[in-house]
């Protein structure tokens, strides 16, 4: 610091590292951020822009209590002034919806909030992860038996480390480079060349050994005429949030889509989800494609299986016994089954009736009355449990 | 570096006193850019946590990090006068920033507006910092972060009257009166020696309460909610006393930055500045005083009305000769209209119809989905200015009733002069001062040209028409 006492000013440079304050409190806006999201849960995992991104990292999402609400003007009723460059006439547009002009923000110490017009709340950028880390905190695998094969292993040879010393086949040219433009640029010169011995990267291996996991999930859906676009969009984002759960827990995750109705056979995922048809409804014929699904490719032995049938609940009423012993021999060779019935208006449903005297921790089953109830039935299938029978 | 800069600092000083500017002692900090942005979402040097500070920063953080923001003036009204200088700052642009906060600094000491304003709030501000958090201790920080959000959605609402009638008159009228909130739970005891006449049963004659509106939401709030406690009102007074503070800026945006922006001017002429710092200079100059065509730049407006009054007083019209104008009377003008005016008697009394004119300024609305130019008439014009500057730029509410339906419900009224609320705003705002208030809260407004009552009862929000 020095002083200038003649001139009446002072100029000093202080030691600022210990002043955190911006970043504790930045760290607590974005602690409240997180809160949101999860607060927010149910509505953002059944929210179109995530399900139909197939996996886009980052998406925007409206999280409205953070905004630091004040007693304002409607932006949108008031007049308001601007200038233009000496020949604006009365009729000529300054903006279009959304955002009002280039957002210049004028230098200056003022508070700049809320002068954003048309954007009333606050939305976070959220990358998909994160919506997917909160979520699947709260999920568990249904670990109802103990795999007897639990531990098939694979031995593989994996390139994890960088040395100064190896084998030249194993050179990591980009690191070699890198190390030795930044070695140059230290003599004042960021050059490639030279490369000296002491530059030199080598990849090196570990070996490691790892138990070979392997899901997958019979994804069964009634296509019948009875199934609309509500009923569809819930069975989608609940496959979608169920795949990507289970692609943390196992190696590697595969899915399988049964469509139905008074017959099944396996289509494709666009089939799957666009495809309507008419008529009525045989859920066993589901089960039985599944089954033979199973005994074709998916050999429980080697496989984590997940068969997950959503349906409106209308069955032919003959079916329902036989589902009824289907759904028990689907259940021997799996880790669950579920079945989500999409319900909004309360109806009678024969199917749940039946599966009501199903009496077996495997079996997980959740009726869906709105959007919201996607998150509801995650978490009631992938419940968190105490204790394991 | 360091010697170029008081050498610098002590010409621009030289020049500044010589224009007859008159400020603080001031005191130059530098600092990195973490600081000064953190200084700047806070408004000072130290100041209580909370999150909307750290929003701020972090908006402000990245700009800077991405290389978006512009040169960046940080200066404190207070005695001695704290300025802030970014350490990566050129010298130019060092030079462009202490010549404008000079003049602010001059702006905070002579405007009337400030002239309460304490001069001391940079130690009362971190006073307020270690109460708060001391608060935090002893009560929880969720608790107190939850008062602070409700106080801080209403923290415009005080009285910033520069002369403010006796704040007791219509305290000891309220005390006569038969409702009265106790003001200690001892009260009873002095009545024990009276005698227990029968008291007049209250046939409520009923006075008002408060007996005339009140502006000040944030301290009838903290002189007559039953549902705080002592910590929180001491909150309450704190932040009015912030923000009693932090008014006289908000009310004087466009003069201030219009005054710091021509004296900046004027004093980097007087410079010696080499080819490459003219036009570093002339660079960053445009891109503070600019016109924007969706909104008024307080640095270009204020900048330009001040140039206007002094050509107009230097050379004064037969008609402004006779009203007493002597030629070559401009400086001494602005001088004096920098030291009586806010912005809406600034905007009102020198915002002329060939200013207008020559700046192209008009109205513009949302029409649909697209902003349109609606009038360009000169008094429209300057009348939208003055009223989106009345109250600081927030709508003007006051306590109409503290007792509503007799029930110690809120009645709060807004002043509707034109410019309707937002109401999705407004319905997150009330269940704030519920919480406050701790009854039901109303709002009488207008949508539409129709008087509307906004209601929260402490479950949702209802809106009937009146």
């Amino acid at each position: 610091m020095s002083e200038n006492q003649n001139r009446n000013f002072v100029v000093s440079q202080e030691n600022w590292s210990l002043h955190r304050k911006g970043y504790q409190d930045q760290q607590r806006h974005m602690d409240k951020v997180k809160d949101a999201i999860k607060n927010n849960l149910p509505d953002l995992i059944s929210e179109e822009s995530i399900i139909m991104s197939n996996g886009k990292e980052v998406i925007k999402i409206p999280i409205r209590s953070l905004d630091e609400y004040k007693i304002r003007y409607n932006y949108g009723k008031s007049k308001h002034v601007g200038q233009g460059q000496g020949d604006s006439k009365v009729g000529d547009v300054v903006a279009r919806d959304g955002k009002p002009g280039n957002q210049q923000a004028g230098p200056g110490q003022g508070k700049k909030a809320g002068d954003q017009p048309g954007n009333d709340y606050y939305e976070a950028e959220v990358s998909l992860e994160e919506v997917q880390n909160i979520l699947f905190k709260e999920l568990e695998l249904p670990n109802l038996k103990k795999k007897e094969v639990a531990d098939m292993v694979t031995e593989k040879i994996e390139f994890n480390d960088i040395r100064k010393k190896g084998l030249m086949g194993n050179i990591d040219k980009k690191r070699t480079i890198l190390t030795a433009i930044k070695r140059n640029a230290m003599k004042g010169k960021a050059e490639i060349t030279p490369i000296h011995n002491d530059d030199l990267r080598f990849k090196t291996w570990d070996e490691v050994t790892k138990p070979e996991t392997k899901a997958v999930v019979l994804a069964m859906m009634d296509t019948s005429g009875s199934m609309g676009s509500f009923e569809k969009f819930c069975a989608r984002s609940f496959f979608f949030w169920m795949t990507r759960f289970l692609r943390t827990k196992y190696k590697t995750v595969e899915i399988e889509f049964i469509a139905h109705h008074t017959e099944a056979k396996i289509v494709t995922e666009e089939e799957f989800f666009t495809k309507g048809e008419s008529g009525g409804t045989i859920c066993s014929s589901a089960y039985s494609k599944a089954l033979e699904l199973i005994d074709l490719k998916y050999n429980p032995v080697r496989y984590n299986i997940y068969p997950v049938h959503f349906s409106d609940g209308e069955n032919f009423s003959t079916d329902n016994e036989k589902c009824f012993k289907l759904v028990q021999q689907l259940m021997d060779v799996s880790s669950m089954f579920g079945y989500g019935e999409v319900n909004p208006n309360n109806r009678y449903s024969s199917l749940m009736s039946t599966f009501k005297r199903i009496d077996d921790p495997k079996f997980r089953h959740y009726i869906l009355r709105q959007k919201k109830d996607v998150y509801e039935a995650l978490k009631s299938f992938f419940q968190k449990q105490e204790t394991t029978a | 570096m360091e010697k170029e800069l008081h050498r610098a600092i002590e010409e621009i000083t030289d020049i500044a006193v010589g224009f007859g500017l008159d400020f603080f002692p001031m005191h130059y900090e530098i600092c990195p850019a973490e600081i000064i942005y953190t200084i700047g979402a806070y408004g000072m040097p130290t100041r209580f946590s909370h999150w909307s500070f750290g929003k701020q920063f972090h908006k402000m953080k990245l700009q800077y990090d991405l290389g978006l923001s512009q040169i960046y003036e940080l200066v404190i009204n207070s005695n001695p006068c704290y300025a802030f200088l970014l350490d990566t700052n050129t010298l130019t642009q060092n030079k462009l920033i202490i010549a404008h906060v000079l003049a602010h600094c001059d702006f905070f000491k002579n405007n009337v507006r400030f002239s309460n304003t304490r001069r001391d709030m940079v130690e009362s501000m971190t006073a307020t910092a270690e109460r708060i958090a001391n608060y935090e201790m002893l009560y929880g920080k969720e608790e107190v972060e939850k008062f602070l959000d409700a106080t801080l959605a209403i923290q415009e609402h005080i009285d910033p009257s520069i002369v403010r009638p006796n704040l007791l008159d219509y305290e000891n009228e309220i005390d006569n009166d038969d409702i009265v909130v106790p003001r200690s739970v001892y009260d009873d005891l002095w009545d024990l020696d009276k005698k227990e006449e029968p008291k007049p049963t209250p046939i409520f004659k009923k006075k008002k309460f408060p007996p005339k509106p009140e502006k000040d939401l944030l301290m009838f709030i903290e002189m007559h909610s039953r549902e705080l406690e002592e910590w929180q009102r001491d909150i309450l007074t704190m932040m009015r006393e912030e923000m009693q503070y932090f008014w006289p800026q908000l009310e004087t945006k466009i003069m201030n930055e219009g005054w710091a922006s021509y004296w900046h001017q004027r004093i980097m002429r007087e410079l010696n500045l080499t080819t490459d710092e003219t036009i570093e200079y002339a660079k960053l100059n445009a891109g503070v005083v600019q016109p924007s065509k969706t909104s008024i730049n307080p640095y270009y407006l204020g900048l330009k009305i001040f140039e206007d009054i002094e050509k107009r007083y230097n050379n004064p019209t037969e008609e402004m000769k006779r009203l007493g104008v002597k030629p070559n009377s401009g400086r001494e003008k602005i001088f004096e209209v920098r030291e009586i005016e806010s912005d809406i008697s600034f905007i009102r009394n020198y915002l002329t119809k060939e200013l207008v004119d020559q700046e192209d300024m008009y109205l513009f609305e949302k029409k649909g989905h697209e902003y349109k130019i609606t009038n360009k008439d000169y008094e429209n014009v300057r009348d939208q200015l003055v009223s989106m500057r009345v109250n600081g730029g927030f709508p003007y509410i006051v306590v109409e009733n503290g007792d509503y339906l007799r029930n110690g419900e809120l009645y709060l009224k807004h002043g509707f002069e034109g410019m309707e609320l937002d109401p999705h705003y407004l319905e997150h705002v009330l269940p704030y001062i519920y919480q406050l208030w701790g009854r039901p809260v109303h709002i009488e407004t207008y949508v539409e040209q129709k008087p509307v009552l906004y209601t929260y009862d402490g479950k949702r929000n209802y809106r009937k028409a009146l």
